[in-house]
């Protein structure tokens, strides 16, 4: 103990300063020494500043980094999450190629297909997934500790949503990166536009892991719930199938699956930047329909972003309570 | 000695840092809390003192503003816990009784998040965590993976952390439970030392008889009512009994017998037949003479917390806590689920 009180003693004059020079920079800080007590020469005053929107944004800003800096050092979660779509791209795709294959225009691979929505799944789990931390977290002690500090709740949230969000993305970034084997081409325009999808996608879905964690307290039954929701999720979105012509019924599920909104553009997007024929484009990446409605991509993105906040906004509401 | 930004703002019309009016909490059917009244002065060690479940834990909750109380008031640095919840935990630091510390990062990048959440200014963080730090004695892990911390490791940087943002009033959830014996008294050295350093005032729970004699004061809660509140010393000297316990061949016989011969009220406490006199030693010869049955060994004690505890709520503290166990496993799991 005696050392470590001369190694302060010791950085004392570094210290003052620097906390000085910022005081007269005029940052409202609240750093000031108390050298008024010898015994004490490195004593260091801080004080909690009134809250402000600086505040707000270093409160959303911490709890983004916490999100990547677990995620950087949970390599085995990247890893792994990674498995499942890739074995739907290669295993599956190859293997059902060629039976599906026969429904392709000449020169479409099915692999091609079935790469949009693929994409989306690689990032499906780790999104949903990302939001367990908050269960996690509960259960473990340090959500209490963001939610007695002197921040808005909303901030907490909203950091969570954009840090569950760019690993996510991160995720589906990698994936990505082998367009080539499903002969998606690399042009920059269509990498940029997915990469967006992508990251508007995993907020959607973060958001709407944080709102059933927001209510969820414990582990096993959001991971049971989550799991019990993702296929479904998956197998609706028309991610192995095109929509049209489907039986009524499987029709309207697949229209109130959130990811037919995202898979749906994706896939326009990449036949988009095949030479293919007009009329491919049209019965392989169609619009999503409403009935004779073309649903316009815009509209359809639109809808994806609404649904995100809407969910993220129930759980800000969530966690404002106090018990 | 250069005042901080913020002034202390002890609204205390007397320099009460904390004061608690008429606090009641209902969890459904159960009243965790039945209007509780107490202040706490600037710069007071103050120990609330009680079995597990006599609603220590949900007082501290709704003073920090993580729970609300049914009725009455609690402010805590001049600030209302319930309308004021921001300035409140502006000026308070937190040390739970179980670990909220995030295991997956550093110690330090633990701290640094604590520090952006409290708006620490960012000149100030680096001198600040090395301070809190030093004091605890964990500078030279500040790279290390919490998950590879020992409990007195972790428990001394969550202490650390409480302290980072130098709140007016700490708060200690059981700040030693769990923890060994050798561990128990460094975190008390740390503590008692703090106390020297800075300006705070600490509210801190403990169902240790031992630790609570460290405090300033201490209120003595049980099944949610505070039965006393004074100086350890007042309360031990308002026993003014020893404590003597016997061991006999024939317990039963020896209550009565003691209640027959002396008038005195005896119980089984902690498996001895327990009674207080006034004068301890001078009544050991009378017992041997005239008590009917073979004694086998006599201790006598001051009046310890324990009796004092005794003495106001009509049991030990440990005998209140195996009969209150299925209310420890209730408060337990409410605390686990509550945010």
């Amino acid at each position: 103990m005696a050392a470590n009180v001369t190694k302060t003693q010791g950085d004392a004059p570094r210290t003052g300063d620097s906390s000085r020079s910022n005081a007269t920079a005029g940052d409202g800080s609240g750093v000031v020494l108390a050298d008024s007590r010898p015994a004490l020469a490195a004593e260091i005053r801080v004080a909690v500043p009134e809250r402000g929107i600086w505040h707000d944004l270093r409160a959303v800003d911490i709890v983004w980094r916490r999100e990547l800096i677990r995620f950087r050092t949970d390599r085995l979660r990247a890893i792994t999450s990674l498995i499942q779509p890739f074995l739907f791209l290669f295993v599956l795709g190859t293997g059902l190629s060629r039976l599906a294959g026969r429904g392709m225009p000449p020169g479409v691979d099915f692999k091609t297909f079935i790469y949009p929505g693929v994409l989306a799944m690689s990032v499906l789990f780790t999104s949903i997934f990302s939001a367990a931390s908050i269960v996690w977290d509960r259960e473990f002690g340090f959500l209490r500790e963001m939610l007695v500090a002197p921040v808005r709740r909303s901030c907490l949230v909203l950091g969570k949503c954009l840090g569950g969000a760019t690993i996510a993305t991160f995720q589906g970034v990698v994936f990505l990166a082998l367009a080539w084997f499903a002969k998606v081409p690399y042009s920059a325009p269509l990498v940029f536009t997915l990469i967006g999808e992508l990251l508007l996608l995993s907020f959607t879905l973060t958001a709407f892991g944080v709102m059933m964690a927001a209510r969820i307290k414990q582990f096993q039954a959001f991971m049971a719930l989550t799991q019990m929701l993702v296929m479904p999720l998956f197998f609706l979105s028309g991610a192995l199938y095109p929509l049209n012509g489907l039986p009524a019924w499987l029709s309207v599920l697949t229209r109130i699956d959130p990811l037919t909104y995202i898979v749906g553009p994706m896939r326009h997007e990449v036949f988009g930047h095949l030479a293919i024929p007009h009329t491919d484009l049209q019965l392989l990446a169609p619009n999503v329909t409403w009935g004779s409605f073309v649903v316009p991509t815009g509209l359809s993105l639109g809808m994806v972003a609404l649904m995100g906040l809407a969910m993220m906004a129930i759980a800000m509401a969530e966690f404002r309570k106090t018990e | 000695m250069l005042a901080s930004t913020e002034p202390v703002t002890d609204a205390g019309d007397n320099g009460a840092v904390i004061s608690v009016r008429g606090l009641t909490k209902r969890y459904g059917d159960v009243e965790a809390v039945r209007g509780i009244d107490f202040e706490v002065k600037r710069g007071e060690t103050f120990g609330f003192l009680g079995p597990n479940g006599a609603g220590k834990t949900t007082t501290i909750k709704i003073l920090c503003t993580l729970a609300r109380a049914t009725s009455g008031s609690a402010r805590v640095a001049g600030h209302d816990s319930s309308t004021e919840q921001d300035a409140v935990r502006r000026n308070i630091g937190l040390v739970f009784q179980d670990t909220t510390l995030d295991s997956y990062l550093t110690a330090e990048q633990n701290l640094r998040f604590h520090a952006a959440l409290y708006a620490v200014p960012k000149a100030a963080i680096g001198p600040r965590t090395r301070q809190v730090l030093d004091m605890v004695g964990l500078w030279d892990r500040r790279s290390g993976l919490v998950s590879t911390f020992s409990g007195g490791m972790q428990r001394r940087l969550e202490i650390a952390r409480g302290l980072l943002h130098a709140p007016h009033v700490l708060f200690l959830d059981e700040p030693t439970v769990g923890l060994d014996p050798q561990t128990r008294s460094s975190i008390w050295q740390y503590i008692n030392e703090l106390k020297q350093r800075e300006d705070i005032t600490i509210f801190l729970t403990t169902h240790y008889m031992d630790e609570a004699e460290n405090c300033d004061r201490i209120a003595i809660i049980d099944h949610g009512n505070i039965v006393a509140i004074d100086t350890p010393e007042a309360l031990k000297a308002s026993v003014g009994r020893d404590r003597v316990q016997i061991q006999t061949a024939d317990d039963p016989a020896a209550i009565a017998a003691l209640q027959e011969i002396f008038g005195l009220e005896a119980a089984m406490h902690e498996g001895a037949v327990t009674f207080s006199v006034p004068a301890g030693e001078q009544f050991v010869p009378r017992l041997f003479a005239e008590l009917p049955v073979a004694i086998r060994s006599v201790s006598v004690s001051r009046p310890s917390l324990d009796d004092v505890f005794m003495s106001y709520t009509g049991s030990t503290i440990r005998d209140a806590e195996a009969s209150g166990a299925d209310a420890i496993r209730q408060m337990a799991a409410r605390w686990r689920a509550g945010r």
